[in-house]
């Protein structure tokens, strides 16, 4: 090379580990949940509530705990992820126990406080998370179990729908002296581990376009098999377990995974016409999926008639009394939705209490959580841990879409739960699993960089030999 | 419980919330911001930090670009690598010569056992024909079954195989 122009090098900082700025951050959102958690108490009663204590030092203890396995065991993880996702675990703590406390929710048919239940969960889960961050040293590791987790998430998808159905949707097994588990949230990270390997692989033949129609490259016809197979299967799912969220989640995930893979903006349309024929078709005639879309276009005109129109409504107008600043912390009325009001609907208890200011600020935490994903995929080194965290992170984020924008009547309402803040055993483990993986990936990629490989130069070609 | 109370404690917790997502925020800022310049002297080590897709393109020779206009109708636009491990890996063809091998400095670095250092490469003539040509490598190159011997114009479309990769030229 002749001419040498450039002379800078632009590198990232070798970074320090940021373990300290971790556990400041975690001290605070333990103190925001037991503020909560406070303040509903006097709310409530006029005094601090009595297991105000147990339960801050729970949550400080499970923080801790989380911190201390990532200060020992993944020393360069990102420093955001664990206590966002605290604060929000607090958070949703808070606001069930809340719930517990009401008169009107307990009144309601099949009611257990679920308050101590989820904080045994939460351990559960932050075990599960401390575990991952043990047995996986390295989550190239992974890449090894491409098609045994395709078959493991594909057994766990279909499981359910051998179970009766639980308010419409199938989407929960049922082991007696356990309880129920919804394998959907665990099938969830282990499918995103078959996409990514499968596409790393796969790539680059998928990015290779056949012709250009209106600024689209489309793929070749025969590259469309995979997208095909997983929209099929997705709406097997959704016709046999009559589960709108689930399919949704599993679709989009592959479509956000394949469109970060190939940088091809096609897929991205081919996806929403996809989904879109998809769930229009199958809700011309599945009854169950066909009240979710009658109940999101005009909620209030199924008052009194359809309980799924009426919910939706109450969950409105839990936002609409809610304002800009919120009724309060224990003040609200968003008990009166009854029936999952704190699970699928726990949003709505946000938007009233809190208001819209409360309501963005857990937005925004849950927003920066994807962003922290997305920037440990951008951070990464090797491909499958990019395609690894851009699809946990990517399914966190459609999941959150999903419940939220179901709950606020953007969408018709799916039967998911809102991660960690929702009162759900499965879900707040797998939560918890899937923030332990991003941990690791994290760790790796902000790793100062080893060094180099020694060069290929040096290896001898093989002969061929006739 | 007052009213007042709860009204301070209502807009107390939001406002500590909202300090919790700026302190978060603050944190992420000296992240995205945490790059620093650095002079590059004769030091290598840089250099061989990056992954092999930068390295692949900044490695593509300056020198030998032939004046644009002279593209004849019908002459290949790229390089495309239809089997072995590149397999979907394009080039562009503008003029520049292209040259494989599983040296670092190749256009085309080959992750292929058969292929030697410096394999081959392909190069516009005058005329605007790309021709192939092998540089002495190991295991030879093929056009479609034909060993290479001599510098040898491609046809479109046809198979050029180094190793187990495959290369063909296409509009």
């Amino acid at each position: 090379m002749s001419v040498v122009t450039n002379t800078t090098t632009i590198g990232a900082i070798d970074a320090p580990s940021r373990r300290n700025t971790e556990l400041m951050l975690m001290v605070f959102a333990v103190a925001i949940s037991v503020f909560a958690y406070a303040n509903v108490g006097l709310a409530l009663n006029g005094e601090l509530p009595s297991g105000m204590l147990g339960y801050g030092l729970g949550l400080a203890l499970l923080g801790g705990i989380g911190h201390l396995a990532v200060r020992r065991f993944a020393p360069y993880a990102d420093p955001l992820l664990l206590p966002l996702a605290t604060l929000l675990n607090g958070l949703g703590l808070a606001i069930i126990w809340r719930l517990d406390q009401s008169p009107r929710f307990q009144a309601t048919e099949n009611f257990v406080p679920a308050a101590s239940k989820q904080l045994l969960f939460s351990a559960a889960g932050v075990a599960l998370l401390v575990i991952v961050l043990l047995a996986l040293k390295d989550h190239r590791i992974l890449q090894r179990y491409t098609y045994i987790s395709m078959l493991v998430a594909l057994f766990l998808l279909i499981l359910p729908m051998f179970f009766p159905a639980v308010n419409g949707a199938k989407i929960w097994i049922k082991i007696p002296g356990v309880g129920t588990i919804q394998p959907g949230e665990f099938a969830k990270i282990i499918i995103a581990v078959f996409f990514a390997g499968y596409l790393m692989v796969k790539r680059d033949a998928l990015a290779l376009a056949s012709r250009r129609f209106m600024g689209l490259y489309l793929p070749r016809g025969r590259d469309l098999g995979p997208i095909l197979m997983v929209w099929a299967f997705s709406i097997l799912i959704l016709v046999f377990e009559t589960d709108l969220g689930s399919s949704l989640l599993f679709f989009g995930m592959f479509v956000v995974m394949l469109y970060v893979a190939t940088e091809r903006t096609s897929w991205i349309v081919f996806g929403l016409l996809m989904s879109a024929a998809g769930a229009v078709g199958v809700a011309t005639f599945e009854p169950h999926v066909q009240q979710r879309v009658t109940a999101w276009l005009d909620p209030f005109d199924g008052w009194g008639k359809l309980a799924a129109s009426e919910q939706m409504a109450k969950s409105l107008m839990a936002f609409g009394s809610g304002g800009t600043l919120g009724t309060g912390l224990g003040q609200g009325n968003s008990d009166l939705i009854g029936f999952a009001a704190n699970s699928d609907f726990i949003l709505a208890t946000v938007g009233e209490e809190l208001g819209l200011a409360g309501m963005m600020a857990i937005l925004l935490v849950y927003g920066l959580i994807v962003e922290r994903g997305v920037r440990t995929a951008l951070a990464a080194r090797d491909p499958f841990g990019k395609l690894l965290a851009i699809g946990l992170s990517g399914s966190f984020a459609i999941q959150v879409f999903v419940v939220a924008g179901g709950v606020m009547g953007l969408i018709p309402l799916t039967g998911m739960t809102m991660p960690f803040v929702a009162a759900g055993g499965s879900s707040v483990i797998a939560n918890w699993a899937l923030i332990g993986i991003l941990l690791r990936i994290s760790d790796t990629a902000r790793r100062p960089a080893p060094t180099p490989a020694p060069s290929p130069d040096a290896e001898m070609t093989q002969v061929v030999r006739p | 419980m007052s009213e007042l109370t709860l009204t301070v404690m209502r807009l107390g917790f939001l406002a500590v919330l909202w300090l919790f997502v700026i302190v978060a925020v603050q944190v992420i800022r000296s992240d995205l911001f945490g790059t620093r310049v650095t002079q590059r002297g004769s030091r290598r080590t840089a250099n061989d930090a990056r992954p092999p897709q930068a390295r692949q393109n900044a490695a593509a020779p300056p020198q030998q670009r032939q004046q644009p206009g002279r593209q004849r109708r019908g002459a290949p636009t790229k390089l495309v690598v239809s089997e072995g491990s590149l397999t979907g890996t394009t080039v562009a063809l503008q003029g520049q010569t292209i040259t494989l091998g599983r040296a670092h400095d190749s256009t085309i670095v080959l992750d292929d056992d058969y292929a030697s250092s410096r394999h081959a490469r392909i190069y516009p003539d005058r005329d605007g024909q790309w021709i192939v040509e092998d540089l002495g490598s190991t295991n030879g190159t093929y056009l479609d079954r034909t060993r290479l011997t001599t510098p040898t114009p491609v046809p479109l479309g046809a198979p050029i195989r180094i190793g187990k990769t495959v290369i063909e030229l296409r509009k």
